[in-house]
């Protein structure tokens, strides 16, 4: 029983890995790769590592959400309503890919693995509190502090540079004259659906000059250094 | 249900993350690759610990740390993207030739 569970947890699971790079539709590439992960995330708990199990497909099933949100954000072609290539490198990808997996598998094969399985009956889910919360409380609060770092690196990162950069995102400033143009960033026409990328950097550097009034550059902020 | 057999199906989803971090053109489909190949990195360590350490808690951590690198991967990886395409409005990797203009 177990057996005929993994085996189809784990063909699923490869299954619906190889559907993430082959559908046409971001979203259904999210959701296959979620599917891979509550696959693995079941044979998790096949063999009995209830917390990681529930966890990953917890985590999985949230993380994928958020995913899914960007691809419709940031993807040319969420929906896949006309087929799309969006690979580059294609036979040497495959090629680097198909040699992993053979060189892991003649690894593993090649292996003498030890076999010192689980005991039957044994406590998992209790022995592992016990640990995290014990022995090895350092590690566990160690990943809890990188989350931390992480939640504060990403905010850094996806926020504008700040009150002397960029922050006047989405406010559109007074004129400088009355009645005038609004002063400050311009707005990027030009759109950008890939493959311009030297050319619209450029364009953006040019945004700070207040190109159509002559009064003086009053606003605080764009300091020289953050233009590049 | 073998040690073997997890660890041949782990390699099999490594592959295929890295097949698609190599070949795919947008930040996201990449970052997806990247993904499948924590996921199959997660199943071999959760088969390491329930086929050769006779259920000794310790063996988990290592589970528990790639769950901690997945979220930190997939939160600075869009906090990344989300940097470049504002600075850049780009989406696919072309469009990052050189790392400054």
């Amino acid at each position: 029983m177990t057996d005929i569970a993994f085996y189809a947890l784990s063909a699923l699971a490869i299954w619906s890995g190889w559907r993430v790079f082959r559908v046409d539709s971001m979203i259904r590439a999210t959701f296959a790769l979620m599917v891979s992960f509550i696959c693995v995330g079941g044979i998790a708990l096949l063999m009995s590592a209830d917390y990681i199990g529930i966890a990953t497909v917890f985590m999985m099933a949230v993380e994928m959400m958020v995913m899914g949100l960007f691809m419709v954000m940031f993807m040319m072609n969420p929906a896949g309503l006309n087929p799309m290539q969006m690979v580059h490198q294609h036979r040497f990808s495959i090629g680097a890919g198909i040699a992993a997996f053979i060189g892991l598998t003649v690894a593993v094969l090649a292996t003498n693995l030890p076999n010192n399985p689980l005991p039957a009956g044994r406590d998992t889910l209790h022995d592992l509190g016990v640990e995290l919360l014990g022995g090895s409380m350092l590690i566990f609060e160690t990943a809890g502090v990188t989350l931390l770092a992480t939640m504060v690196g990403a905010v850094v990162l996806s926020s504008r540079p700040g009150r002397f950069g960029d922050s006047d995102a989405g406010a559109v400033p007074p004129g400088l004259q009355p009645g005038g143009q609004p002063a400050g960033r311009k707005v990027e026409k030009s759109g950008g659906h890939g493959g311009h990328g030297g050319d619209s950097s450029y364009d953006m550097n040019m945004k700070g000059a207040p190109k159509s009034d002559d009064a003086p550059h009053k606003r605080h902020g764009k300091m020289p250094e953050e233009e590049s | 249900m073998t040690l073997t057999a997890i660890l041949v199906v782990a390699a099999a989803l490594f592959g295929i993350g890295l097949f698609g971090a190599l070949s795919q053109k947008s930040f996201v489909m990449l970052m997806m690759g990247l993904e499948l190949m924590l996921n199959g990195t997660l199943l071999a360590a959760v088969g390491f610990w329930a086929f050769t350490l006779e259920g000794a808690p310790k063996g988990q951590l290592l589970a528990i740390l790639v769950m901690a690198v997945m979220a930190v991967e997939l939160a600075i990886g869009f906090a990344l993207v989300v940097a470049v395409y504002r600075k850049r409005q780009a989406d696919v990797v072309e469009s990052l030739g050189t790392l400054k203009q």
